[in-house]
């Protein structure tokens, strides 16, 4: 059995980040970067939905090709809410929480009844039928996607600017982090990790296996729904590839690289990967064959991922 | 209104034979050795530049055609005995997302080599024109596509139903512990399948170069097709491939051909060409979805 | 949030808009690659010769090009746009084909009051309501070149016409500009913008028996199609037209002598008289050892335009009004002769009939036929209130 058990200095060092973070816009307008803020804010969201992916892959033990789906839908719903005239924030992000995780409800109903490379089948099944649903749908822009001409406010304060956007992002992370904090070593988090470990015993051990995994599921994809929410107000569009399976693909890679079944896995996972993306692409413009070779060391030789060299998963 | 009935049947076989080449392969990778391989369609990719390329170089489709097979079976070597060996014995993410980075570097390495944009493949200029069959006009070179997808269904039935080593493939996909207790040497085995596998993709890469386009990331799109259709066959099942080929080949056909037509009686020209199509998809998955729940097994069990 | 920095960087911008600026950042997002991507490369090549042939320089300026490729992804286009705005503080951005994607970019450009002088896309919503004194088409509004050939399907006298366009803004654009000069029957059939494989759209052609076939398929798509239409035999039965983008350059030496004959509409042709324009022919040919395309002759005006520009106001780029004065005045000479831009910045000129046959030197290519237009507007401009 391997739970996961937080490394001590793992608080502190949380703490000191976050406040580096809190500094980060001011730091990077001194120096004239302020393009870097809405670069740091990408980040943030795709920690979000990497660390989403974590919960459901990492202690679920679920390999879901599918949970872009979720992440595009969130994304969709703030579109159509800004098509629709609602712009507050305090609607929008409960709303696409809500309605992606829904349907990660209703998707997880359906595809937790298989198991194995079905389970991967399915997913990626569903997956696709959602992409072509909205590729269907003119009236929500079809091919080209939806656009957000002006970003919401929350609670009052507009998210044009881009530090605004930052801190609610920055915040929506903190919250989503602690929360997966708290389940990780909660009776939640160790049933999940026992029935990701060993199926047969827990059944026999009579836990509702089939409800724990759709909370599971259910609950990452409701949080992917809010990273895709927070990302289309970034780029002001919410645009049907967010819903491929190369964009799960993209998210299991983070999660890998960051370190699979570890609280930080997804979020260290996304800030290497973009990172690399954004200071490889101006060096080699084929960077992507470097991150292919690094994934598939990673595979072969350190399929715990970077985060395993920090914290330990414990017997 | 029969003619055109007819058209579109041939166009359906067309797609769906040329499916089935892709599936064939992939279902008895996946059926034998139990591997999931996301990289199939850049070996498709790959083997539709070979082709290209060599076609370019010898100023000859069918030599180029060949050439690129060849090449590309060589590569589906390197890769099995490097690669593919360490992934039989992983679990299943781990074979994703290895696969997943061939994808990454493939595109990218195609990318580096050849350039963005796509390159150019001409059919042979003796089968570039139409010939005539039941009173209408039909390209001559996609029957020609036909004819070969139907030669390649009938060789694959003959090698797996009627030869010996046909018969350790299918002991294969049925109980590998079995068959390798049985004495078979399963590791020549598997290099075997893999290998065919790959000159399969690259004959179909080949074959489709004239038609579509031969470009980075041809291959992704073409590879979701290609699981629905052994999910829907059973996977490592060639029977089962062919079926769900035509099947899928079919739907996909009558999404772009009729359903467009039938909804421009509700809606406006240009909201029924998207929607014929994408429902048509939505179609295609739904059943995948539908088999893995009621019939995971696919429509021809080859598992026992 | 003013903070005293904001209030500082801001003072010192305002300080440096009265300077001049000591190079000029041109921003080119086009599609370079998949099936679209020949018209990118074409257009990026006709820019860079001009830059070449400026030494490098825009109105005396050193110019810095930065390249990004959108892969027909408005997606794509965004994000790269959005750097090249905010990080690398473009002077202009220009390069983009396709009409969608414009629409996606555009806002965010305008808002950050760079102009766009685009070098292909001339979407009707940019020419007459949402029309930006941020943006310019070099090349022509969408339904122009289409309007052209309806004329021409018109004056033909044929009676019955179905018309393959991608179902995107270019191609409705290019449905309203062809019935807007052909009245006769027409059937519409739309296609997925990128699709490669026409066997579908043939097969009902061939049922449909129509006079004439008005297809608009730039690019890639373009030349399966005609490769496809020859393979099915509909050649032999169905007249094809098409604007000049489906007929150029890219699209012959693809598919070769199968196009002789074929009518198309172009607002230029590599073998005008003008002096700018043998330059302009004679140079790409040698640069890039090919003949130039009408996307080629577009990127090429693009950079003069600029070059004349920034040239106007001897710098001076933070001034937005004057730049956008030197912009509208046009004082540049283009490879097609002359031309005046429109109160709503789109070109008012002649459109021209073309035939693919063989030239003097045997190469199957375009020649001029004659005029189909004299200076001729868009049909928009009544509806835009620009200034």
């Amino acid at each position: 059995m391997a739970f996961y058990r937080p490394a001590r200095w793992q608080k502190p060092v949380a703490v000191v980040v976050l406040a580096a973070l809190l500094a980060l816009p001011s730091l990077l307008e001194i120096l004239d970067q302020g393009y870097y803020i809405g670069f740091a804010t990408r980040v943030l969201i795709f920690a979000l939905a990497a660390s989403s992916l974590n919960l459901v892959l990492g202690f679920g033990g679920m390999v879901s090709l599918g949970h872009a789906a979720f992440f595009g839908v969130g994304a969709y719903v703030a579109a159509i809410c800004h098509q629709a005239g609602i712009n507050e924030g305090l609607l929008v992000l409960p709303l696409a929480m809500a309605v992606a995780g829904l349907f990660a409800l209703a998707v997880g109903a359906v595809s937790l009844r298989t198991r194995g490379v079905y389970f991967i089948m399915i997913t990626l099944a569903f997956a696709q039928m959602t992409y072509y649903l909205f590729v269907s749908a003119s009236m929500w822009g079809g091919d080209d996607g939806l656009p957000i001409y002006e970003r919401m406010h929350l609670a009052g304060i507009s998210l044009a600017g881009d530090d605004a956007l930052f801190f609610a992002t920055l915040g929506a992370l903190t919250a989503s982090m602690l929360l997966f904090s708290r389940l990780a070593q909660a009776r939640f988090g160790r049933t999940i990790q026992a029935i990701r470990e060993n199926e047969t015993r827990m059944e026999a051990l009579g836990y509702p296996v089939f409800r724990y995994r759709l909370i599971c599921f259910a609950l990452g994809g409701a949080v992917a729904g809010l990273a895709g929410a927070l990302l289309a107000n970034l780029t002001g569009l919410a645009s049907p590839n967010l819903l491929q399976w190369t964009q799960s693909g993209t998210l299991l890679v983070m999660v890998i690289i960051g370190g699979v079944g570890y609280l930080w896995g997804g979020v260290v996972g996304a800030v290497v990967l973009l990172l690399l993306e954004e200071v490889l692409l101006a060096w080699f413009d084929h960077w992507h064959i470097a991150l292919g070779l690094l994934l598939l060391a990673v595979v072969l030789f350190a399929p715990k991922g970077v985060a395993a060299l920090f914290g330990k998963r414990h017997d | 209104m029969t003619q055109l009935f007819l058209e579109q049947a041939l166009n359906g076989l067309q797609f769906g034979l040329m499916l089935f080449l892709l599936a064939a392969g992939l279902t008895l990778v996946f059926g034998i050795m139990d591997c999931i391989n996301l990289a199939h369609g850049s070996l498709y990719m790959v083997g539709a530049y070979f082709v290209a390329a060599a076609a370019q170089a010898a100023d000859s489709f069918w030599l180029g055609l060949g050439a690129g097979i060849a090449g590309t079976a060589v590569l589906g070597l390197l890769l099995e005995l490097s690669l593919f060996r360490q992934l039989y014995r992983r679990d299943h993410l781990a074979q994703v997302l290895a696969t997943f980075a061939l994808i990454l570097i493939a595109n990218e390495t195609v990318r580096l080599v050849w350039g963005p944009a796509p390159l150019l493949l001409n059919p042979p200029e003796a089968l570039a024109g139409p010939v005539e069959i039941a009173g209408f006009f039909y390209p001559a070179y996609r029957l020609v596509i036909i004819a070969f997808g139907l030669a390649v269904a009938g060789l694959l039935y003959l090698l797996v139903a009627k030869s010996r080593v046909g018969m350790w493939v299918r002991a294969g996909a049925s109980n590998r512990e079995m068959t390798e207790a049985l004495g078979i040497n399963v590791r020549g085995l598997f290099t075997a399948v893999f290998v065919f596998g790959a000159a399969l993709c690259a004959l179909a890469g080949g074959l489709l170069g004239p038609l579509l386009a031969v470009q980075v990331g041809m291959g992704e799109s073409v590879l979701i097709l290609a699981f629905v259709v052994i999910i829907i066959g059973g996977i490592g099942s060639i029977r089962g491939a062919l079926v769900g080929a035509l099947i899928v080949g079919t739907v996909d056909t009558l999404g772009r051909a009729l359903l467009p037509t039938l909804l421009r009686a509700l809606l406006p020209a240009d909201a029924a060409a998207t929607l014929g199509p994408a429902l048509a998809s939505i179609l295609i998955y739904l059943l995948m979805a539908g088999i893995l729940f009621f019939k995971p097994q696919g429509l021809f069990p080859a598992r026992a | 949030m003013p903070t005293r920095l904001t209030v500082l960087a801001a003072a010192l911008m305002l300080a440096g808009s009265v300077h001049a600026a000591d190079k000029v950042k041109v921003g080119f997002v086009s599609t370079l690659s998949g099936p679209g991507a020949g018209l990118g490369v074409d257009i990026r090549d006709g820019f860079n010769l001009a830059v070449k042939q400026l030494n490098g320089k825009l109105g005396g300026l050193p110019a810095e090009v930065l390249i990004a490729d959108d892969q027909q992804s408005p997606d794509v286009a965004k994000q790269a746009t959005d750097k090249l705005l905010k990080r690398d503080k473009v002077d202009f951005m220009t390069g983009v084909v396709f009409s969608n994607i414009m629409l996606a970019v555009g806002p965010a450009v305008f808002q950050n009051q760079t102009f766009y002088i685009s070098a292909n896309a001339g979407p009707s919503q940019y020419a007459g309501e949402q029309c930006n004194p941020f943006f310019f088409n070099v090349a022509w509004q969408n339904d122009n070149l289409h309007e052209a050939v309806g004329k021409v399907v018109q004056d033909k006298g044929f009676k019955n016409v179905m018309i393959v366009t991608p179902n995107y803004p270019g191609g409705k654009d290019a449905v309203s500009g062809f019935k807007r000069f052909y009245k006769g029957q027409t059937e519409e059939m739309y296609t997925k913008l990128g699709q490669l494989d026409y066997a579908a759209e043939l097969a009902q052609i061939r049922a449909a028996k129509p006079d004439a076939l008005f297809f608009f398929l730039p690019g890639g798509m373009g030349i399966n199609f005609v490769k496809q239409f020859v393979a099915s035999g509909l050649s032999q039965q169905t007249q094809l037209f098409a604007p000049g983008f489906s007929a150029d350059e890219d699209v012959i030496k693809a598919v070769g002598a199968p196009m002789m004959g074929m009518f198309n509409s172009s607002h230029w042709a590599h073998d005008m008289e003008n002096a700018e324009n043998k330059r302009f022919v004679a140079e790409f040919e040698k640069e890039y050892k090919r003949l130039p395309s009408l996307y080629a002759s577009q990127g090429y005006d693009a950079a003069l335009m600029m070059d004349a520009a920034v040239r106007d106001v001897k710098g001076n780029l933070g001034d937005k009004k004057a730049l956008q004065k030197a912009l509208e005045a046009k004082r540049f000479k283009s490879v097609r002769g002359d031309f005046k831009f429109n109160s709503n910045h789109y070109p008012v000129q002649n459109y021209y009939l073309r035939a693919i046959g063989k030239d003097a030197q045997g190469r199957v290519t375009n020649k001029t036929m004659g005029t189909i237009f004299t200076n001729h507007a868009d049909a928009y401009v009544a509806q835009c209130k620009m200034k």
